[in-house]
């Protein structure tokens, strides 16, 4: 099959600078599991665009790195 | 990735298996749990935020509370609100059942609001009694079942997973014995051999295509993809009503809750583009969602949630509950479009379909212990036909299936696992993988459930629905060519072929159903009456076992057991008055 990459604009958006190594607390409670640790940087991030815009992931980080944007399509 | 042999499996061992962790689950888990089974919980997402309940919730829609409402009243409103057809026994669960749980709930620490004299701040929506209780902290009610779960005397007789994600649940001699699954991060193949098995997977919510077109912005948690009806379908249950879809008044694109409700008392309430109220009651009914798709395409759309007439302090208080509980992006969403609810009013629309029991009545059939049509198999929640059943429903039946499947298991012989359905869940699992190259799952997705707006969206017709039921044996193909590489899209492929099964369902028992009946929820163009003579009854299908294909019945309505003023059964059935084999109504008095 042929395939192609296409840029997407994800909502979750998470503070590399604040986002603590080892926490994998978004990670867990994300209900779609959208959310990933990036291996080479530690850091979590939305590995696929399965967003319900819920919010279990911002509002169970400790330290405020994760913001929940609304999906480009419903802004 | 790897795909592991039908033979390398982890084998998990329980009396009671409990699929879904959300509001009915985890209910059934700790009555179960209280009732000495030891308990797996199998949830895909996470036990914490999982369920309809994700981030919490504003209210209760249905408590009946002593003093304020009777079960009587509330069976009387739920019968009505759904024409008639309705198994009253089920429903006075909900009603005598439903002050225990709120006290129970209590006990656990969830708050509910209370009024200046400590009696219960109870509200009317409904057309007649006062059911609807806020919860001030209701953000916190998935944290305190999630402790109670953990808790000292529970978590010894519990055991939750999450990622753990179920396909099948496998029968012997059609009684239900088990499950199959996987781990949706490592892709382990699971089976599971327990004595009942108590579905809880909530809502096929994620059937209809919003009009966004975004797959996961769908007004029900999208996880809920109809995992339970599909299960409960192949598994030799029947499931009832599937032609009365659920449709919501929404926030347009926002595609959440307007709560209609939790303004009401504020002083909120919906109106047309002409500022004029269009509806004289805002309860959720078919009746209702007509009226709204009537306005929206009239003159006098679009409709709107009227909060600009309030006071500041008012609005800062309806924004407090709105933006924290249920779907705190609201408030990000308003922020983004610049709306402020002191000058502006909430444009609304309606939403895509879905089937849900909690809001509608399509579901899998259960009497009034929860009990579906395969021994040893139990529904509660969303997905089990207990009419408008709500969040108390789905706790009161978690309660009840946890206690029956408890017992249930005591006595049930644990055969061996069926090897050739284990083997037709393996291919169900990993085909996608074997075919990396196939269409992805987002595609296929797409594809399925623009047919469902294409030809299920109401009002429908014979010819729309036909051409439905082709599109969706078209699907079949597709489903099957379908590639995946990872764990987390394996599970992504086996919900379409869940959305696909419901699509079906809903199509078929549309078509079979030749009346209209429950306002917008199954509104025939092409036969636009109400046919009681034919239809005042239950339609129920089934998977037959001869052909594989689907099977109809119709169920008389059961007696009533609570009178409904001002409504005539059309088939001239007797009242049973007293309530009989349904416990706790003498003690709720």
């Amino acid at each position: 099959m042929a395939q192609a990459t296409s840029r997407s604009d994800v909502p979750v958006v998470i503070d590399e600078e604040k986002c603590i190594d080892g926490c994998t607390l978004c990670v867990d409670m994300c209900p779609l599991d959208s959310l990933a640790i990036n291996p080479d940087s530690g850091k979590a991030y939305m590995h696929v665009d399965e967003c319900w815009y819920c919010g279990p992931c911002a509002a169970r980080c400790p330290v405020d790195a994760v913001t929940v944007n609304i999906p480009y399509l419903l802004r | 990735m790897q795909i592991p042999e039908v033979t390398d499996r982890r084998h998990i061992e329980c009396d009671v298996l409990v699929v879904g962790g959300g509001t009915a689950g985890t209910m059934a888990a700790l009555t179960a749990a209280r009732n000495g089974a030891s308990v797996l919980i199998m949830e895909k997402a996470h036990v914490r935020h999982s369920g309809a309940l994700a981030m919490g919730m504003d209210g209760v829609n249905n408590a009946v509370v002593p003093g304020k409402a009777t079960p009587e009243d509330y069976v009387a409103d739920i019968t009505v609100a759904n024409d008639g057809i309705v198994n009253q026994r089920t429903i006075y669960q909900t009603a005598t059942r439903g002050f225990e749980m709120v006290q129970r709930l209590e006990s656990y620490g969830v708050k509910f609001e209370k009024d200046e004299h400590d009696e219960y701040a109870v509200r009317k929506v409904h057309r007649s009694g006062s059911y609807v209780l806020p919860m001030p902290e209701g953000k916190e009610v998935k944290k305190v079942l999630y402790r109670e779960l953990r808790s000292r005397n529970v978590r010894s007789n519990v055991t939750m997973t999450n990622r753990l994600m179920p396909v099948r649940v496998l029968t012997v001699d059609g009684r239900a014995v088990g499950a199959v699954g996987f781990d949706t991060r490592t892709g382990e193949f699971v089976t599971v051999s327990a004595g009942a098995v108590i579905l809880a997977a909530g809502a096929a919510g994620r059937l209809g295509l919003p009009a966004s077109g975004y797959l996961y912005g769908t007004y029900e948690n999208p996880t809920n993809a109809g995992d339970g009806y599909a299960m409960a379908y192949h598994a030799g249950a029947e499931l009832s009503g599937i032609e009365c879809f659920q449709i919501n008044p929404l926030i347009k694109d926002y595609n959440g809750p307007a709560c209609a409700y939790v303004a009401n008392p504020f002083g909120g309430y919906q109106v047309n583009g002409e500022g004029n109220r269009f509806v004289d009651c805002d309860y959720w009914s078919g009746q209702m969602m007509a009226e709204v798709k009537r306005e929206l395409e009239s003159s006098r759309g679009p409709i709107y949630l009227k909060l600009s007439h309030l006071p500041d302090a008012t609005i800062s208080e309806i924004e407090g509950i709105l933006h924290t509980t249920e779907r705190p992006t609201r408030g990000t969403f308003h922020e983004g479009r610049g709306t402020n609810y002191r000058d502006r009013d909430i444009e609304m629309h309606i939403s895509e379909i879905g089937l849900c029991s909690g809001h509608s009545a399509s579901g899998v059939w259960v009497d009034e212990h929860a009990r579906t049509t395969v021994p040893g198999l139990y529904a509660a929640g969303d997905m089990a036909l207990v009419p408008h059943n709500y969040m108390i429903g789905a706790f009161v039946y978690g309660d009840i299936a946890g206690e029956d499947a408890a017992i249930f298991a005591r006595s049930a012989s644990r055969p061996g696992l069926p090897e050739d359905q284990i083997e037709a869940a393996h291919e169900l699992i990993y085909r996608p993988a074997s075919n990396p190259d196939g269409p992805p799952q987002p595609q296929v997705e797409y594809k399925l459930r623009r047919f469902v707006n294409d030809y299920l969206q109401p009002p429908k017709t014979e010819r729309y629905l036909s051409l439905g039921i082709e599109a969706f044996e078209r699907m079949r193909i597709d489903i099957a060519q379908m590639g995946a590489r990872t764990p987390h899209e394996l599970m992504r492929c086996a919900e379409v072929s869940f959305i696909r099964d419901c699509a079906e369902m809903a199509a078929r028992s549309s078509l079979e159903r030749t009346e209209s009946r429950w306002g917008l929820y199954h509104a025939r163009n092409d036969i636009p009456q109400q046919d009681d003579a034919s239809w005042f009854c239950h339609l129920n299908l089934s998977k037959d076992a001869a052909t594989g294909g689907m099977k109809f019945e119709r169920r008389p309505v059961a007696p009533y057991i609570v009178p409904v003023p001002g409504f005539v059964r059309p088939d001239g059935v007797p009242d049973e008055l007293a309530p009989q084999g349904v416990e706790l109504a003498e003690a709720w008095r």
